[in-house]
């Protein structure tokens, strides 16, 4: 895969002494999805920013697609497109006149058959002469958007896109995410939604107290570091776990009616046929069973309390 | 040069211009004209003329350096403040222009609003009293000066300010006072020799002074020292912005 971003050992210090990001080292691969995904004060922006140019990195190096982005700062930003956590918008412009602005201001002459193809695929068309100010939040939402996609960005960062957008709204953003990759853009994610991640991203970096701690593709990372239980509703309720079945990793729900089996799916036996003879034998019968999956999310979540 | 990235940025300021017409230049106009009716043509029909020249044409030029100076910091600060109050200025920032590109956008457009200002304001001025220009090309050249040069100061202080009271403190507590004491309605040489003195001080004197010079030929300091000092202040203004955009100032963090 050839990277289009590759940063390494970028450290972030504020003027206050804080450290934002310490030794951060990272590739980005042309036309994927990149989730980061990180609690608050992580340091997720403040490398979105370093990338963009908006902050100053104090060590290290961030090339874009080959070019260092403090020496060749006009070819690499003139690449890259960024929808901010906030939503700041020029309240008094209209939909157009803004997009017309952004296409500009990276070097981009003037295309109204690109900008009227940005705007239909979000839905703004019939906005365009709209003023930034007389739109939901959810449409100002968009109207970012636009204007990240205004100028053809190669690489889209996505700052939290869909935090305070409705569902609908939500599904019509992945939708055209989904559709820049097939056009051959990179995009990077950060969400609060996990599900966003899971829906969207093909690998998932983890940044947590300015440092990655996890970069890896998201099928791998679901399958190798989910759980997968199994959970058997009980006929009758059961005091304990039966002495007989304490090989297993059984958990006896608080309304003793239900019994949980977590297994492993990588291995190369999972337990449960072992698990049903033995329910049987010691005369634990079910009405019903069914199982479930660890999302990105509860993986999230362990990985971020281990560090 | 990012050439789409001026013309955006110029667009967009000048469109603003257009946006709030009456605040932009009615207003300006509107003042000043008053000030023509009220020094002019009232107060000043019971003043002698001065060096020669009737008190209501001799307040012509300081007339249009006050509304000049005034409306280029009110124009380019705000130009340059908005934005950063709204968080829009991410887009600046991460665009690819340099500081320089950012300058013509924002002080070209802010100047060229303050060139129109002041033409109107000569127009609107010949209606009150007569004008002669002796020396067109010195006098545009002053215009130019004093334009370019009071948009840099307020873009300036569109970047140190970080609230309203900030950006209108310094135009209404500095700027202001000093342009009344530069001469806009007097010839520094009505002083007495200790305020005659003290007025060497102001810069604006030295702005006025050369720009009426090139209306009626008198001037309280030398016409060479006046280019001087305007373009000492305006190479003074473009190395702190060169500096400020070097070190990120209250622009990058």
């Amino acid at each position: 895969m050839q990277a289009v971003i590759n940063i390494k050992g970028l450290t972030k210090t504020y003027a206050g002494g804080f450290d934002a990001l310490k030794n951060v080292s990272l590739s980005i691969n042309k036309s994927e999805i990149f989730a980061l995904l990180g609690p608050n004060g992580a340091g997720k922006t403040t490398l979105i920013n370093i990338v963009c140019g908006i902050t100053r990195l104090t060590q290290g190096e961030v090339l874009v697609d080959g070019h260092d982005i403090v020496s060749d700062f006009r070819l690499t930003r003139a690449k890259i497109g960024l929808v901010p956590q906030e939503m700041p918008t020029e309240s008094f412009e209209t939909v157009w006149n803004t997009c017309r602005f952004s296409r500009g201001l990276f070097g981009k002459g003037a295309s109204p058959e690109h900008l009227e193809k940005v705007l239909k695929s979000l839905s703004l068309w019939d906005r365009k002469d709209t003023k930034s100010m007389e739109l939901s939040g959810g449409m100002k939402r968009r109207v970012l958007i636009a204007k990240a996609l205004a100028h053809e960005p190669e690489i889209l960062f996505l700052d939290e896109p869909t935090a305070g957008v409705d569902v609908e709204l939500r599904q019509d953003m992945w939708n055209v995410v989904k559709s820049l990759r097939k056009e051959g853009v990179t995009v990077i994610l950060t969400t609060h939604y996990i599900e966003e991640a899971e829906q969207l991203a093909d690998r998932v970096g983890v940044i947590n107290n300015g440092e990655i701690i996890l970069v890896e593709d998201k099928k791998k990372l679901m399958r190798e570091m989910g759980k997968k239980q199994l959970m058997l509703n009980l006929y009758e309720e059961l005091d304990d776990v039966p002495v007989q079945l304490s090989n297993y990793d059984l958990e006896l729900s608080r309304n003793r009616r239900r019994l949980v089996y977590t297994y492993d799916t990588k291995g190369e036996h999972t337990g449960i046929t072992d698990l049903i003879n033995d329910l049987r034998r010691s005369g634990i019968r079910f009405n019903d069973l069914q199982t479930t999956q660890s999302s990105l999310e509860d993986i999230f979540v362990d990985l971020v309390k281990k560090t | 040069m990012n050439f789409h990235a001026v013309k955006a940025i110029y667009r967009y300021e000048m469109a603003r211009m257009f946006r709030t017409v009456v605040q932009s230049i009615v207003a300006p106009v509107l003042s000043t004209s008053l000030y023509f009716v009220i020094f002019g043509s009232a107060i000043g029909s019971r003043i002698t003329e001065i060096d020669g020249v009737s008190y209501g044409s001799f307040i012509v030029p300081g007339l249009i350096m006050l509304s000049i100076m005034t409306e280029s910091i009110s124009n380019s600060s705000f130009a340059i403040y908005f934005p950063k109050f709204t968080g829009t200025i991410f887009e600046v920032l991460s665009a690819p222009v340099s500081y320089g590109e950012v300058l013509l956008g924002y002080v070209g457009a802010a100047a060229t609003k303050s060139v129109i200002i002041g033409t109107i304001i000569l127009g609107t001025a010949s209606f009150f009293v007569d004008l002669e220009i002796a020396h067109p090309v010195i006098m545009v050249a002053f215009l130019l000066l004093t334009c370019v040069s009071f948009c840099l100061f307020g873009f300036l202080l569109g970047i140190w300010a970080d609230g309203w009271e900030k950006l209108t403190i310094v135009p209404i507590l500095v700027i202001m006072p000093l342009t009344f004491l530069g001469g806009t309605f007097y010839s520094i040489s009505m002083l007495p020799p200790v305020w005659q003195t003290i007025s060497l001080f102001n810069p604006v004197v030295y702005l006025i002074s050369g720009f009426r010079w090139s209306f009626y030929e008198n001037a309280d300091v030398s016409v060479f020292l006046s280019l001087g000092m305007a373009v000492a202040f305006l190479i003074a203004c473009l190395a702190i912005v060169r500096w400020v955009f070097k070190t990120g100032y209250k622009l990058r963090t």
